[in-house]
């Protein structure tokens, strides 16, 4: 038995959507495996990351929460990824969005009122997107890859990340710890009814329908398809490659920027040394996994998000190390983007055209 | 033509398929030695596939090839050059930045000196009173020349089959002279030689017999020398040939595009400097710009469609007014609506849906975007009826771009930028790779626009094209267009000279026209 590459002669739409979940499947299989051989027990691995936070109610708050960040910066990297931009940096314009809007509660923190927390998200989307602008002047004016220049960005503003929190934006009643003050009443996100569920959660998944209008509806979209698509064709049709870059980039920002102070005035309530715990990154897994729609991505934030909260289920019930989920979403990637061929060719059993005519 | 003697070529019962597609179905001839042999066909006919396989590029399915008589397998290229097949292929495979000598080098099979190769080389261009020098740079040859290149890489391996892939389409008529002596001169000496083509008075004048493919199938297999154009054109679409309408001694407007003194550096090392272009095109009239492939064409569509604004606003102007410094969208709702030369990836997203093709270029003149949002209902009505009206093949206005064949594809683009009536159209290479029925129908179309009022000009490098439809031409050479000749008064020994005659002075084309717009 021989297999053989087909090229399609369309693009298949099925396997568009069917090799995110092989891709999954895969994981799990190769997860086990692996675990297994490592002297774990593998498939309890697979079954504590993949099915119990699903399984447990209880989670279900947490997967809302660690999914919103992933949604949000993996519906802006999608802006950007369709256009061919590719922003890796999101990771710093999430630290940069957190600290500016940290930046607007520090200087609020003796006031009141309900405009503080929109100019805190208003600072945050802004100091993601002028971060992110970094990278989409050096590509536009100097042809610098972006991919380059927006990932060793991300570790310029850890290092300014730990710069104010060990220095100028030290809480002074702190007991001399890294982190800025707690942020008052005015400055949180407020929570849903009873839970623990902050108001970001909401947010996220109604900012995932709006880009899904844009992306599909407008005009703007059609130019991130077509600039991605076919640049030739996009100046033909009369758009402007360097302002698709440009919108692309501070989009990606803005949305990552935004993810940030939403962590901060969230699940943080300040801003701390270990603020960046990697969403910027998964969210590129997350993007992909959701084929850049939005709707595949909140999916595919979901996904991540459980095995976020797997991973530390299965850190105590079966003794995996934290590197485990990391691991898991790693294969998750790889999968997706080995199967990816599927699309655009087919597979076949048994070589039926070796040495053609008799 | 078995009579006695042992073909060269001998295909039985050739069969080759694709997913969904029969390339070729059944295909047998023979091909005699000495002979000059040509395969015609439309595109997508099946003549690659097929010769692709006797070049071992493909295996066949099923069916036979027999070679000097003997049966063979071709497994490769290599095994084809081994065996006595040449091949010169429609898109070249040069290294601009090497020598002629470095080109031939790296395309052999064996190891060489380059002493030993450079006498080989010169052995085989005074053999056939060739003229090409093997330590010019490709990137400053013609071309011609660079064709030349690839035939003299051929006939190294003295080849006793030569298949020739379209090899006019980018020569000039005295090029094409030339190359039809070097051709004869082979035949004589006993190579055979695979001619593809569909230009059939070329084929009429060259070749001894033409086998005749049609939907993958032999349709018909006859003597050029006793057909006619029209007739062989016929067998090849299987059907009859529409002449162009064009009413006679047709009265021009007034001036609606002017283009003055434009010039524009070239984007990189091998694009073409445009300069002092200057001509303009009255209502109603189709201006002709001819040319060899690569003396700034391309760069001259870029500048006229807004795709590379120019520095000056005056230097396009379409009814008066200077729209030089605007971008293509902007261009567009002031009256100038383009075609570029390449379909796939620039014309049209292969891979995006007709109608978003359609909303591409469309969508401001048609009014099919309301505060930023597309009206995705006007766009679907709009491509609805550009595939009615100009009968694009296809399975609906959602199927991709790049599930068309080249001619619907074209028929499309063409059709979704007369549709929107425009003041001014540029069209570039209007039918290239198109079949000769689409081809009629976008003739009559582009005569049709002008008889309604619009200025048309189109680039080609196809000169019967430009003959046909244009009433007026100039010619490109080296980033220089010539002065506008009357078409009917300009003979074609004058274009061509214009051509490549005088190639490489650009000075000396602007003066000659000049002359020979006077006489």
């Amino acid at each position: 038995m021989l297999l053989e590459l087909e090229k399609r002669k369309q693009p298949s739409r099925r396997m568009l959507y069917l090799t995110p979940v092989i891709s999954v499947l895969l994981t799990m299989i190769a997860g086990a495996t692996i675990f297994s051989l490592l002297g774990y027990d593998g498939p309890g691995a697979v079954w504590a990351i993949f099915f119990v936070p699903v399984l447990d109610i209880g989670a279900w708050q947490d997967l809302g929460i660690k999914a919103a960040p992933l949604i949000l910066i993996a519906t802006g990297l999608s802006i950007g990824f369709r256009a061919n931009v590719w922003n890796i940096g999101a990771e710093g314009q999430y630290v940069m969005g957190g600290l500016a809007g940290t930046g607007v509660a520090l200087a609020t923190w003796e006031l009141e009122g309900w405009w503080i927390l929109p100019a805190m998200c208003f600072a945050g989307v802004i100091g993601g997107a002028l971060y992110a602008a970094i990278p989409a002047f050096l590509k536009t004016k100097l042809n610098v890859s972006e991919i380059l220049s927006s990932l060793m960005l991300t570790y310029v503003s850890i290092q300014l990340l730990y710069f104010l929190m060990r220095g100028p934006w030290k809480d002074p009643e702190g007991f001399n710890f890294p982190q800025s003050r707690m942020f008052n009443d005015s400055q949180l996100l407020p929570e849903i009814g009873n839970t623990f569920v902050h108001l970001g959660v909401p947010i996220a998944f109604i900012v995932a329908v709006i880009a899904w209008y844009v992306l599909s509806k407008t005009v703007f979209g059609f130019e991130i398809r077509v600039v991605g698509a076919a640049p030739h064709a996009a100046r033909y049709g009369g758009f402007n490659q360097k302002r698709t870059i440009w919108l692309a980039l501070l989009a990606g920002g803005g949305f990552a920027g935004f993810a940030g102070i939403l962590e901060a005035a969230g699940p943080y309530g300040q801003m701390v040394p270990q603020f960046p715990t990697g969403y910027g990154f998964t969210a590129i897994i997350v993007a992909f996994l959701g084929r850049l729609h939005p709707a595949g991505i909140v999916l595919g934030a979901l996904i991540l998000a459980i095995s976020y909260v797997g991973g530390e289920i299965a850190q105590s019930s079966i003794g995996l190390p934290n590197a485990a989920s990391g691991l898991f979403q790693a294969m998750m990637l790889f999968f997706l983007l080995a199967t990816d061929i599927l699309v655009t060719y087919r597979l076949r059993f048994g070589g039926a055209r070796s040495g053609g005519a008799a | 033509m078995s009579d006695g003697v042992t073909s060269r070529l001998e295909l039985t019962g050739i069969t080759k398929s694709f997913p969904g597609v029969l390339a070729n179905d059944d295909v047998s001839f023979s091909v005699a030695p000495g002979t000059i042999h040509a395969l015609l066909g439309e595109n997508g006919a099946g003549k690659s596939t097929l010769v692709k396989m006797i070049y071992g590029i493909m295996h066949p399915d099923a069916g036979e090839i027999r070679f000097d008589g003997k049966p063979v397998q071709v497994a490769n290229p290599k095994a084809a050059r081994a065996m006595g097949v040449g091949m010169v292929f429609q898109h070249f495979s040069l290294f601009e930045a090497m020598t002629v000598l470095e080109n031939i080098a790296l395309g052999l099979d064996e190891a060489v000196s380059y002493s030993e190769l450079e006498s080989r080389i010169r052995a085989v261009l005074e053999q056939y009173h060739l003229h090409l020098d093997p330590h010019r740079t490709v990137a400053t040859l013609s071309v011609g020349e660079r064709q030349r290149i690839e035939i003299v890489r051929a006939l190294l391996l003295t080849p006793q089959l030569l298949i020739m892939d379209e090899p006019t389409s980018v020569l000039t008529p005295q090029e094409v002279a030339q190359l039809f002596d070097t051709l004869r001169a082979l035949a004589k000496r006993g190579c055979s030689i695979l001619y593809i083509s569909h230009k059939l008075h070329e084929i009429v004048e060259l070749c001894d017999k033409a086998t005749i493919l049609r939907g993958g199938k032999v349709v018909a297999e006859c003597d050029p020398k006793k057909e006619s154009s029209r007739s062989m054109a016929e067998m090849m679409i299987g059907g009859s040939l529409k002449e162009i309408e064009k009413a006679e001694g047709r009265s021009f407007g007034a001036e609606r595009f002017v283009v003055a003194d434009l010039s524009l550096p070239a984007d990189d090392e091998f694009g073409t400097t445009l300069r002092n272009i200057t001509f303009s095109v009255r209502a109603g009239e189709i201006f002709g710009v001819a040319g060899v492939a690569g003396n700034g064409q391309n760069e001259l569509l870029l500048a006229l469609s807004g795709e590379r604004p120019v520095p000056f606003s005056d230097a396009v102007k379409i009814d008066g007014t200077p729209v030089g410094m605007l971008g293509a969208d902007a261009r567009r709702r002031h009256g100038l609506c383009a075609v570029p030369e390449e379909r796939n990836g620039h014309g049209a997203v292969p891979g995006f849906s007709l109608i978003d093709n359609a909303i591409l270029t469309a969508r401001n003149r048609k009014n099919m975007v309301n505060w930023g949002v597309i009206n995705s209902r006007l766009a679907e009505r709009y491509t609805d009826e550009v595939i009615h009206t100009f009968a694009v093949k296809t399975t609906g206005a959602s199927s991709p771009a790049g599930s068309l064949s080249g001619g619907n594809l074209q028929k499309f683009i063409m059709g979704r930028e007369i549709m929107q009536a425009p003041e001014v159209l540029v069209v570039s290479q209007p039918t290239w790779g198109v079949d000769a029925g689409a081809a009629a129908a976008i003739h009559q179309e582009i005569v049709d626009l002008a008889a309604r009022g619009s200025a048309v000009v189109v680039i080609s490098q196809d000169l019967d094209e430009l003959l046909a439809i244009s009433d007026t031409l100039a010619v490109m050479n080296e980033g220089v267009l010539s002065r506008s000749l009357k078409v009917g008064e300009a003979s074609v020994d004058e274009i061509g000279l214009l051509m490549g005659g005088v190639h490489g002075d650009p000075e000396a084309t602007r003066e000659y026209a000049g002359a020979a717009h006077v006489a």
